[in-house]
C-alpha cells in the first residue's frame, strides 16, 4: 500500500486512490485550510491558503528530501513516499499572510453578513490569522450587486476563490457568472441581461466560502448559530438528494445539499432547495375533519378518536380500495397495507399518483433532476409487491371506483402542488366512504368523508427509495403543526401497537418479510443502501 | 567592442528592410531552404541545442532544450506560439525586430516550427504594436505568396501556417501560460505548473512559446552557424556544472536618462557601464546616474557602483537582482527620487496584477497603497518593514503564487529598500516629521484610482 506521510505520521491510501495533500491529510486528522479548492471543482490552486511544504521519502534508505519552497496542497499530488508537513513556522507564516491579505479589502461586516458563524474566512483567521491589523484602515463600504433572481452578491466581501464561476463553469454548464476587472478591483459578475439563473443556481451560495453570494430565500432570516441541522433526504423528486434541513423551534429555514458521492455529490437543485416552503403553509390541512353534513361541513375530530373511528367505518363500509402514496416512507407505506388488511382481507392496494412534470434534466457535471416529482415511488411499489400480486397504479384505481368496483377508498396524498382536478375526483363522490389523506385541501378532499391532515417531507421519519434503487433512511427534521399526526403515527396506532411511532423497528420487520428489502435489515450509512446489490454477497 | 557588428539589426535603417526581396539580398531564406531540404527536424533542435541559445523573452531557458520536452512520436498537432506580448516596461527590441525585419523572424520562426514538427504557429502580438502588425501581415502575405508558409514549404513535404493574433494589451499575456490562454479566447490567468506547455499547451496539445528575438537568433544561428554564434558572449562558468553560458548576440534597449536612448545589439557580458558610457553616450545631461534597471522594471535595480555588472544571464543575479530579463537597461539619474521610482513600478504591477492568486494580487495593491501614503507624506518607518515583508514572500520563488508576475512585482520592492533604505528613511522622516514613528494602523488615503 503507498504510504503518505502527514506531520510525521504514516497514512496509508489506496493503490489507485488518486488524491491531493488536502484530502491525504484530512484522513491523518490533519486539516489543511483551502479556500479555491473544492472536491466537485477543477482545481485552480489560487487562493494559496493551502500552501504547505512537501518532500519525498527514499523507499530503500527511508530519508527524507524536502522540497524548497511551499506548494499548494490542493495542487500536489500524493504518492508513495510523498512527506506533507503543515506545522513549520513556514506554513504557518504563509496562512497567516494570506489571512491577512484577504483581509485588506474585506469589509469586516460579519455583525451584519448571513455568513457569520460558518465563515471560513473567520474561521481560519481565529485559527491561522494574526491579531494584528497592519493594513491601513478602511472605511467599511459594502456594495451589492443582484446577479440573478435567487443570489445576491456582496461584492467587497468576495476573496476570488472563484469557485461559483467554476461551478457554473462545470457542473451547471451555464457559464453566467464570471470574473471581471483585474488585480485587486477583480469582481465577479454577470453579463447585463444574462442573469445567475438555472436549476442549480442556489449551490453557489453553499460553495462561497465566505459571505459574498447570499441566498435571497434565506437572506436576514436567521442567525446560522441559531439553527439546528438534521440529515435528511430531499423530497422533491425522484433523485432523492441527501440534504441537510436547518430549522429552529419547527420552522425550516433553509436545506442544504449533504455530500452523497452515490446520488447528487455535493449539490442540489433549486426545486429542493426552495422547495420547503409549504411545510408552512397557512392553507395546510391541520386538523383531522369528519363530514357532518352533505356540504362540507365538518367536525374535528380528536386523534384518539380518528383511530377508532376510521377503523369502525371502513370495515363496515365494504370492499376497501387503498392508494399508497409514493409520498409515504417505506415504513408508513408498509403499515398503511398492514392496516387496511387489517380492516379489510381483501382491501385493493394501489401505488397512489406519481406527479410528472417535464422530462429528466441533466447537467454537465453529472446531476440530474428527475421529471418525477415523488421521492418513494420505488419504494412504495416494493412494498404494495409483498401484498398484491399484481401491481396497479393509480388510473387503474380511478378507472375501477368510476366503474364502481368498491364502496370506499383510503387515498394517501401529501403532494405540495395540486395534483387533481374536479373531472377526475368526481367519481369517488359515489363512494360510501372516502377518506383522503393530503397536505392541502383539494377537490377530492372535498368530498371525503375523513379529510385528514398529512406531514410534509421533513417531518417525516423513515426511509425512501430513489429512481437508482437506494434506499435512504432519515428521521423527522421539524415536528408536524400542531393538530398534525404523521402518517406514520396514524398507523401505528392504528395497528394497535405500543410507544412511540419507531421506524426503525417496523424498517426491521419489513427486511425480514422480504428478500428484496432484506438490505434494510442490517445498519444503513449516511449515504443510504443499493437495493439491487445482494448486500449479503461476499464482496 | 567596437568592432562588433550587429546581425540581428543589420537591416536597421536599410530602406525597404522589411520586404522578402531586401530580406533574400541579404541571403535570408537561404539557410531555411537548405536546411529544410538537407536536416531532418532532430538536427536542427541539435544546431540550437549546440548554439548554447538562451530564450530571449526573460527567463532565459535554453531554447533547444525546452523543445526536447515535447513528447517523442506525438501523433500532433504540436503548436508553436510565438510571444510578441512585449510588455515589460522599457522593452521594445521585438518591435524594431518586428518592424524592420519581419521575414528574419519568419524564418526563424519557419525553422522552429520545423524543428519541433509544429505544423501551425500563432503569432502573439501585443495590442499598442499597430506598425508591428501591418509589418508582419505583410510579410506573412509575401511568405505565403513566395511558398515559404502553407503547405509542402519549397517542396519539403513540410507545411506550416502562420497565424497573427492581437492580444488585447495584458502584461500577464506575455507569461507563457497566460497567452496561450489569451488565444484559446480565455482571460489570461496563467495557468498552474505542471503540466508544463510542453506536454499540454495551447489547445491542451503540446506546445512551445518562444520569443521574437529567440526567432531570430535561430534564423541568424542556421545562417552562421554554431561557430559563429559561441564565439559571441560569455562562455559557461567551468566551476558551474549547472551554468549554461550566455552566448550569442543580444538587444539591449536603453532608455530613461541617457544621451543616445535606443535598441542597441551587443554581446553578451557587456556591462551596463560600456552600455550607457558607449552606445548610450552617457548619463543624460552629464549627470551622473543613481540607478539602472538591467533588464526591464521587474529585474530590480542596479546601484551606481554595481554598474560593471556584465548583462549576460548570470551578472544581475550576482548583485541582487532577478536576472537579465529583458535585456532593458533603463538608466534613472539622480534627480530622481527612489520613492518615486518604487511608486511607479508598484503602480505598474498592482495594475497588471491577473489577480489570480492572492498574494499577489493583494500584496500589489498594498504595496501601491502604502507608496501612495508614504508620498503623500504619511509613511512610517514601519512600512519599509512591511514593504520588504510583502517583497520577500511573494512570487513563484517563495512559492507562493502560480506564475512569475510576483516575483517581478516584488523584486523592486526588494532591491529599492534593501539598496536605498537610507533615502526611504530620510523621506519619511523629512516628510511626515510627526508621525513617521507610529506603528499604529492608520486611516487609509481616500483611494486613488491605480487604473
Amino acid at each position: 500500500m503507498p504510504t503518505v506521510i502527514v506531520d510525521g505520521k504514516d497514512i496509508e491510501i489506496g493503490a489507485h486512490e488518486r488524491l491531493n495533500c488536502i484530502e491525504v491529510a484530512r484522513r491523518a486528522g490533519v486539516e489543511i485550510p483551502h479556500y479555491c479548492w473544492h472536491p466537485g471543482l477543477s482545481v485552480v490552486a489560487s487562493c494559496r491558503m493551502c500552501l504547505i511544504e512537501t518532500g519525498t521519502r527514499d523507499a530503500a534508505t527511508g530519508k527524507i528530501t524536502m522540497m524548497p519552497k511551499l506548494v499548494p496542497g490542493c495542487q500536489t499530488p500524493a504518492k508513495d513516499g510523498t512527506v506533507i508537513v503543515t506545522n513549520t513556522a513556514l506554513v504557518k507564516d504563509s496562512r497567516a499572510r494570506v489571512e491577512e491579505a484577504l483581509l485588506i479589502d474585506h469589509p469586516i461586516d460579519c455583525s451584519i453578513c448571513d455568513k457569520a458563524g460558518e465563515c471560513l474566512l473567520q474561521d481560519y483567521h481565529f485559527e491561522h490569522g494574526q491579531a494584528e491589523r497592519r493594513t491601513d484602515l478602511h472605511p467599511f463600504h459594502s456594495r451589492r450587486r443582484d446577479v440573478g433572481p435567487t443570489v445576491t452578491l456582496f461584492v467587497d466581501r468576495c476573496i476570488m476563490c472563484t469557485r461559483c464561476v467554476r461551478f457554473t463553469r462545470e457542473v451547471s454548464g451555464t457559464s453566467e457568472l464570471m470574473v471581471i476587472n483585474r488585480g485587486s478591483k477583480e469582481e465577479i459578475s454577470v453579463f447585463p441581461g444574462f442573469p445567475l439563473d438555472n436549476k442549480l443556481s442556489g449551490n453557489v451560495v453553499d460553495l462561497c466560502p465566505v459571505g459574498a453570494l447570499g441566498d435571497k430565500d434565506f437572506l436576514y432570516q436567521q442567525r446560522v448559530w441559531f439553527l439546528k441541522r438534521e440529515s435528511n433526504v430531499c423530497g422533491g423528486c425522484s433523485a432523492g438528494c441527501s440534504i441537510v434541513t436547518e430549522h429552529n423551534q419547527d420552522t425550516v429555514y433553509r436545506l442544504k445539499p449533504r455530500e452523497n458521492p452515490h446520488v447528487n455529490k455535493w449539490w442540489m437543485c433549486d426545486d429542493g432547495r426552495y422547495g420547503w416552503h409549504h411545510l408552512h403553509d397557512p392553507a395546510r390541512l391541520l386538523s383531522a375533519g369528519r363530514l357532518v353534513s352533505s356540504n362540507d361541513d365538518r367536525e374535528t375530530v380528536e386523534w384518539s378518536d380518528v383511530t377508532t373511528r376510521l377503523r369502525q367505518e371502513l370495515s363496515g363500509a365494504g370492499r376497501l380500495a387503498v392508494a399508497v402514496s409514493p409520498m409515504l416512507t417505506l415504513e408508513e407505506a408498509w403499515m398503511l397495507c398492514a392496516t387496511a388488511r387489517s380492516i379489510d382481507q381483501q382491501a385493493a392496494l394501489f401505488v397512489g399518483h406519481v406527479p410528472v412534470s417535464g422530462s429528466d434534466e441533466s447537467f454537465p457535471g453529472g446531476f440530474t433532476i428527475r421529471a418525477e416529482k415523488c421521492p418513494n415511488r420505488r419504494g412504495v411499489e416494493a412494498v404494495v409487491a409483498l401484498f398484491e400480486s399484481e401491481e396497479r397504479g393509480w388510473s387503474d384505481l380511478v378507472a375501477a371506483v368510476s366503474a364502481g368496483e368498491f364502496d370506499a377508498a383510503w387515498i394517501t396524498a401529501g403532494y405540495p402542488h395540486a395534483w387533481i382536478d374536479d373531472t377526475t375526483a368526481a367519481p369517488f363522490g359515489q363512494l360510501r366512504c372516502l377518506v383522503v389523506q393530503d397536505l392541502f385541501d383539494s377537490p377530492l378532499a372535498k368530498l371525503a368523508t375523513w379529510r385528514l391532515p398529512a406531514a410534509g417531507f421533513a417531518e417525516r421519519a423513515g426511509t425512501w427509495v430513489n429512481a437508482a434503487h437506494r434506499a435512504q433512511v432519515f428521521a423527522a427534521a421539524v415536528r408536524a403543526p400542531a393538530g398534525v399526526w404523521p402518517e406514520g403515527r396514524l398507523y401505528w396506532n392504528m395497528l394497535g401497537r405500543r410507544g412511540l411511532y419507531d421506524p426503525a423497528a417496523v424498517r426491521r420487520q419489513i427486511a425480514e418479510s422480504s428478500s428484496s428489502l432484506a438490505a434494510l435489515g442490517g445498519e444503513i450509512p449516511a449515504v443510504g443502501v443499493d437495493l439491487r446489490i445482494d448486500q449479503l454477497a461476499s464482496s | 567592442m567596437t568592432t562588433f557588428q550587429p546581425v540581428l539589426l543589420e537591416a536597421v535603417g536599410v530602406a525597404g528592410s522589411h520586404t522578402l526581396a531586401s530580406y533574400r539580398s541579404r541571403g535570408g531564406y537561404a539557410p531555411l531552404e537548405r536546411m529544410l531540404k538537407e536536416k531532418q527536424p532532430t538536427d536542427v533542435i541539435e544546431l540550437v541545442k549546440a548554439s548554447g541559445l538562451r530564450g530571449r523573452g526573460g527567463a532565459g531557458f535554453p531554447t533547444g532544450l525546452k523543445w526536447t520536452f515535447l513528447p517523442k512520436d506525438h501523433p500532433g498537432p504540436i503548436y508553436l506560439c510565438i510571444n510578441a506580448d512585449e510588455s515589460e516596461p522599457g522593452t521594445f527590441n521585438n518591435r524594431i525586430l518586428m518592424e524592420d525585419d519581419p521575414h528574419q523572424v519568419i524564418e526563424g520562426i519557419i525553422l522552429s516550427a520545423y524543428a519541433t514538427r509544429a505544423t501551425t504557429a500563432y503569432l502573439y502580438l501585443r495590442y499598442e504594436y499597430p506598425q508591428s502588425w501591418d509589418r508582419l501581415q505583410g510579410a506573412i502575405d509575401e511568405a505565403y505568396a513566395a511558398g515559404l508558409l502553407g503547405k509542402n514549404i519549397q517542396g519539403s513535404g513540410f507545411s506550416l501556417d502562420l497565424y497573427l493574433h492581437r492580444g488585447a494589451a495584458a502584461y500577464i499575456c506575455g507569461e507563457e501560460t497566460g497567452l496561450i490562454e489569451s488565444l484559446e479566447g480565455k482571460r489570461a490567468w496563467p495557468r498552474i505548473k505542471p503540466p508544463f506547455p510542453a506536454i499540454e499547451g495551447l489547445f491542451r496539445k503540446p506546445t512551445v512559446v518562444n520569443n521574437i528575438e529567440t526567432m531570430a537568433c535561430v534564423a541568424q544561428i542556421a545562417r552562421r552557424g554554431v561557430d559563429w554564434f559561441r564565439s559571441i558572449g560569455v562562455p559557461s562558468d567551468p566551476n558551474n556544472p549547472r551554468d549554461p553560458g550566455s552566448y550569442g548576440p543580444k538587444l539591449y534597449c536603453l532608455s530613461g536618462h541617457v544621451e543616445r536612448p535606443g535598441c542597441y545589439e551587443a554581446p553578451l557580458g557587456i556591462t551596463a557601464r560600456q552600455l550607457i558610457d558607449g552606445q548610450g553616450g552617457g548619463v543624460w545631461k552629464g549627470r551622473k546616474a543613481k540607478a539602472v534597471i538591467p533588464g526591464g522594471i521587474s529585474m530590480g535595480l542596479l546601484t551606481e557602483a554595481e554598474l560593471d555588472t556584465p548583462l549576460d544571464f548570470a551578472g544581475p543575479g550576482k548583485v541582487g537582482c532577478l536576472g537579465l530579463g529583458t535585456a532593458a537597461v533603463v538608466v534613472i539619474d539622480e534627480t530622481v527620487s527612489i520613492v518615486d521610482f518604487l511608486h511607479n513600478s508598484c503602480r505598474f504591477f498592482a495594475h497588471e496584477s491577473c489577480g489570480q492568486c492572492t498574494p499577489c494580487r493583494e500584496g500589489t495593491a498594498w504595496s501601491l497603497r502604502m507608496l501612495e501614503r508614504i508620498r503623500a507624506g504619511k509613511g512610517r518607518l514601519k512600512d519599509l518593514e512591511l514593504l520588504a515583508e510583502i517583497g520577500n514572500t511573494m512570487g513563484m520563488m517563495p512559492g507562493s503564487t502560480i506564475c512569475g508576475l510576483a516575483d517581478g512585482a516584488a523584486w523592486p520592492i526588494k532591491n529599492a529598500i534593501k539598496k536605498f533604505r537610507g533615502e526611504f528613511e530620510d523621506y519619511i522622516k523629512r516628510t511626515n516629521p510627526s508621525g513617521w514613528m507610529v506603528t499604529d494602523p492608520v486611516p487609509a488615503l481616500p483611494i486613488v484610482a491605480a487604473h
